[in-house]
């Protein structure tokens, strides 16, 4: 915890150029820190209208005049008080790493709700410019904000803006660079507050980063961080402090959050007196009107639908997994690239084996990269970009609190509607943002349902093509897959123990996407997902391709004709089933060529299919659940998963074989 | 003036005889205190009763002093049930001896404080008081759950009733503190509330922690 004490006096900061001043962007959830990063570094980084959604810290740098300054945009958090896991990141990077300037950027139309977290940090002594963001929407609310008045009382540098729009950019680069100290005017608390706070203040002796004034009352508010800190920075006088704690909290042991809450709204209030005029009215935008319809159940529930219908099933189903594979697989690689390919490593390689590496059955280009790029990347593409439409608009938050009472049943609140979603696009990216909720209980249970009967994008769209052929096929398999999911999480919140946490989120006003904005965001999504599955592809290339020229791999297909047979399934789908173990979807391409060689019944078809879906999950996803949630955990999903997809798949091969359906 | 506490029971009783039962008198028999005790002669001192053959009857401003008798009872049952958490026979004793204290304003407070009850934890309907009538022509809801109120109705936040601490304050981050206006802009499936400029969804468990007044 050595992190909090006070930082080395930056000489050699001010010596050398080599060490650069960090500029850290802190604030409520959904201000546009993200969006300012992005202007300030060129950089850029996912930003949507949804909170919580900076799950990781983003770096950057910014060139200011001639000097390069290292920005760091840290996740949303409402009070110097942590919280959430996601506060706890934030405040760490103001603690650790002792930024030399800290930009609050709030939300112009809740100044006053947010103000308060200024004070606090201008509490704390950190060097603090704060950034009334997102002006544009306030004007047009019919909100002013008078900002030299504010300057003024606040005594830091106070500017307006409007990031999205550009507006206030330059303001923000020039105040950084000729930002001059830490000076603030100052506010006091009622007396009897003021006089606890000195009481633990006075007996801080060690050297702290944070002002003793925040530690104290950092400490008053019973912070286990600060409270391990001070016991070991302090110690011999910390069992001291630690009952002077006690004493002070047990005193006001009623109400003590409830009036430092009090007190600084007064603040803030006083502060704000003659600084904002609000309208007279409040206007009716159209957002506002959309925003009812989507939240009523009546309207909210049919939009849904076309939502889903439109965006999931048209765009993504039958443009990305029917017309652009079409047009990149079929056209792109089996008509033009591959024999051209296979002719040229015919005529370079003079080995066989070493062909067989490349363009072979199980080449790297002839399968891995025809998989990769042909199959996967335009489906996931699609869905990527409808995912951020939905993202940007602010639909999520108004489609977690239509699904709230739904998802309690499987132990999971409305906020896990983001992963579960998302799972539908990559469930590794999905398994990462789990750790949004808020217990360890539901990101579990959501883990769980992301590995077992999420399929993502990729697999949905070869599964989709796969069964669309055979009538019927598609409705079990969907019937299954949401059976499972159903009764697994009822099951699942019943066994794990702990409760259902609350379900509380803010609801952004909705917003029409910015097509830049939609399609950087769906750019980087890419990058990330391709880095992460391209050599996943390769790998799993160059690893048949050893299986085959050393002959394992019959011997690992022998092995598993038997498992195979016992869930009806002709031993060629045991090649699909070791694909998919790679990668589902790569498993599921697999089957999709089978499919085409007319070796599968449909009976056949729809039992691979589910077994498949369900079973182990990816590679990557593995390897992010057990970084996520444990080895024990992980490990202990994926026997579970593996188990069940197995025994679906062995029950529904008996129930379609004993009523004939699909025969 | 201030009756005994056994003057006290007697108009209770004699009031549940005659205004809940429908009968005319009661019988000394019934009530469970000797007809020699004093407390009967003190009652009829005041003019409160009369004692006729055994049998206790109502004067005029008995009838009114028996009806407040028996509101401080059941409001003290009130009392003791959601406030201080006591129940059962347990309760019901600890009513018994809280109910004399109720007097001189007292119980007025208690019955603003509970939000004017209209029944007692038996069932038992609580006779009005003053208070209670005056805070119905005012249209005084008094301090409710969020929950109780109906979508666009607009209230101001009394207190956040939460035994998690980290929950109360994060709502507090939020904006949603004492004092702040607040407008309830739909119960279902979710609350959604709008304080300030912000809106925000809660489920209803939560929704019972936000206490209004309108």
């Amino acid at each position: 915890m050595s992190w909090f004490r006070k930082r080395q006096d930056t000489a050699e900061s001010s010596a050398g150029a080599v060490v650069r001043r960090k500029v850290a962007l802190v604030g409520n959830p959904n201000v546009g820190k993200s969006v300012l990063f992005n202007a300030l570094t060129g950089a850029y980084v996912t930003v949507s209208n949804y909170p919580g959604t900076s799950v990781e810290v983003s770096r950057g740098s910014a060139q200011l005049g001639d000097e390069t300054f290292e920005i760091c945009d840290t996740p949303g958090m409402y009070s110097l008080l942590p919280i959430t896991e996601e506060e706890r990141v934030a405040r760490e990077i103001l603690l650790t790493e002792a930024p030399d300037l800290v930009i609050h950027v709030l939300d112009a139309r809740n100044l006053e709700r947010m103000l308060a977290m200024t004070l606090q940090l201008m509490e704390a002594d950190l060097p603090v410019i704060l950034v009334v963001n997102i002006m544009d929407e306030a004007e047009r609310m019919g909100l002013t904000i008078d900002i030299p008045l504010l300057r003024q009382r606040l005594g830091i540098p106070v500017i307006a803006a409007a990031t999205a729009r550009n507006r206030g950019v330059a303001e923000i680069r020039e105040a950084i660079l000729t930002y001059d100290g830490r000076r603030h005017v100052p506010f006091g608390y009622g007396r009897r507050m003021e006089q606890n706070i000195a009481a633990v203040a006075g007996e801080l002796r060690g050297s702290y980063r944070l002002s003793v004034k925040a530690l104290a009352l950092l400490l008053l508010q019973r912070d286990e961080e600060v409270e391990a800190l001070v016991r070991t920075t302090e110690g011999e006088g910390a069992s001291r402090i630690e009952s002077l704690v006690k004493e002070k909290t047990f005193e006001r042991r009623e109400s003590f959050h409830l009036e430092l809450s009090m007190e600084r709204k007064e603040i803030v209030h006083g502060l704000l007196e003659g600084v904002i005029t609000l309208p007279d009215k409040r206007r009716e935008t159209f957002a506002s009107r959309l925003s009812r319809l989507t939240v009523r159940p009546l309207t909210g529930v049919p939009i849904l639908l076309v939502v889903l219908y439109f965006g999931l099933y048209q765009f993504v189903g039958k443009f990305g997994a029917g017309t652009l594979v079409d047009l990149i697989e079929k056209q792109l690689f089996e008509a033009w690239l591959n024999p051209w390919i296979i002719d040229l490593a015919g005529r370079v390689i003079p080995w066989e084996v070493i062909r067989e590496l490349f363009v072979g059955e199980y080449g790297i280009i002839t399968l891995g990269f025809r998989y990769a790029v042909g199959i996967i990347l335009p489906i996931v593409a699609t869905f990527f970009i409808f995912f951020s439409l939905l993202e940007d608009s602010g639909y999520f938050p108004r489609l977690a609190l239509l699904v709230d009472r739904l998802f309690k049943k499987i132990g999971l609140t409305g906020r896990a509607v983001i992963p579960i979603v998302l799972g539908f696009g990559c469930d590794t990216m999905a398994t990462m943002v789990t750790r949004t909720l808020e217990t360890v209980r539901e990101r579990i249970i959501a883990t769980l349902l992301l590995a077992l009967a999420i399929p993502c994008s990729a697999q949905l769209g070869v599964i989709l093509a796969l069964l669309s052929k055979t009538p019927g096929a598609l409705l079990v398999w969907s019937v299954c897959l949401l059976l499972i999911f159903v009764v697994i999480g009822f099951l699942a919140a019943r066994v794990l123990p702990g409760e259902t946490p609350l379900f509380y989120m803010e609801l952004p006003p909705m917003r029409l996407p910015q097509f830049r904005n939609v399609l950087t965001k769906t750019y980087t999504r890419m990058q990330w997902y391709f880095m992460e599955i391209l050599p996943l592809f390769i790998l799993a290339s160059v690893l048949l391709w050893l299986g085959k020229i050393t002959h394992f791999f019959e011997k690992l297909i022998g092995w598993m004709t038997p498992v195979m047979a016992s869930i009806g399934l002709p031993k060629e789908t045991a090649v699909a089933f070791i694909f998919g173990f790679f990668r589902r979807d790569y498993g599921a391409a697999g089957l999709y060529d089978l499919q085409t060689k007319g070796l599968m019944s449909p009976r056949q078809l729809t039992v691979a299919a589910v077994t498949l879906t369900l079973f182990v999950p990816c590679i990557a996803q593995f390897l992010i659940m057990k970084k996520e949630r444990g080895t024990s955990v992980a490990v202990g999903i994926g026997v579970f998963v593996s188990l069940l997809a197995y025994g679906s798949g062995w029950l529904l091969n008996e129930f379609l074989l004993a009523t004939g359906l699909l025969a | 003036m201030k009756l005994s506490e056994k003057a006290e029971e007697i108009l209770e009783a004699l009031w549940i005889a005659v205004e809940e039962k429908g009968r005319a008198y009661l019988e000394i028999d019934s009530v469970g205190i000797a007809g020699d005790d004093p407390a009967y002669a003190e009652l009829t001192e005041v003019a409160f009763i009369e004692v006729k053959n055994g049998c206790v009857y109502f004067r005029p401003e008995g009838r009114t002093e028996g009806r407040q008798t028996i509101r401080r009872h059941r409001l003290a049952e009130r009392l003791m049930m959601d406030v201080l958490n006591i129940r059962g026979e347990d309760g019901d004793r600890k009513a018994c001896q809280f109910e004399h204290l109720l007097n001189e304003g007292v119980d007025t407070k208690v019955c603003t404080m509970l939000n004017h009850p209209t029944t007692c934890p038996h069932g038992k309907h609580i006779p009005r008081g003053d208070c209670c009538i005056e805070a119905e022509r005012l249209g005084d809801m008094g301090v409710v759950p969020l929950t109780e109120l109906k979508s666009n109705q607009e209230g101001e936040i009394a207190y956040i009733q939460t035994e998690d601490s980290k929950k109360m304050q994060k709502l507090m981050a939020m904006g949603v503190l004492p004092g702040n206006r607040i407008l309830l802009m739909q119960t279902f499936p979710s609350y959604i509330f709008r304080v300030g400029f912000s809106e925000f969804a809660i489920d209803t468990q939560m929704a019972r922690e936000i206490f209004v007044r309108r």
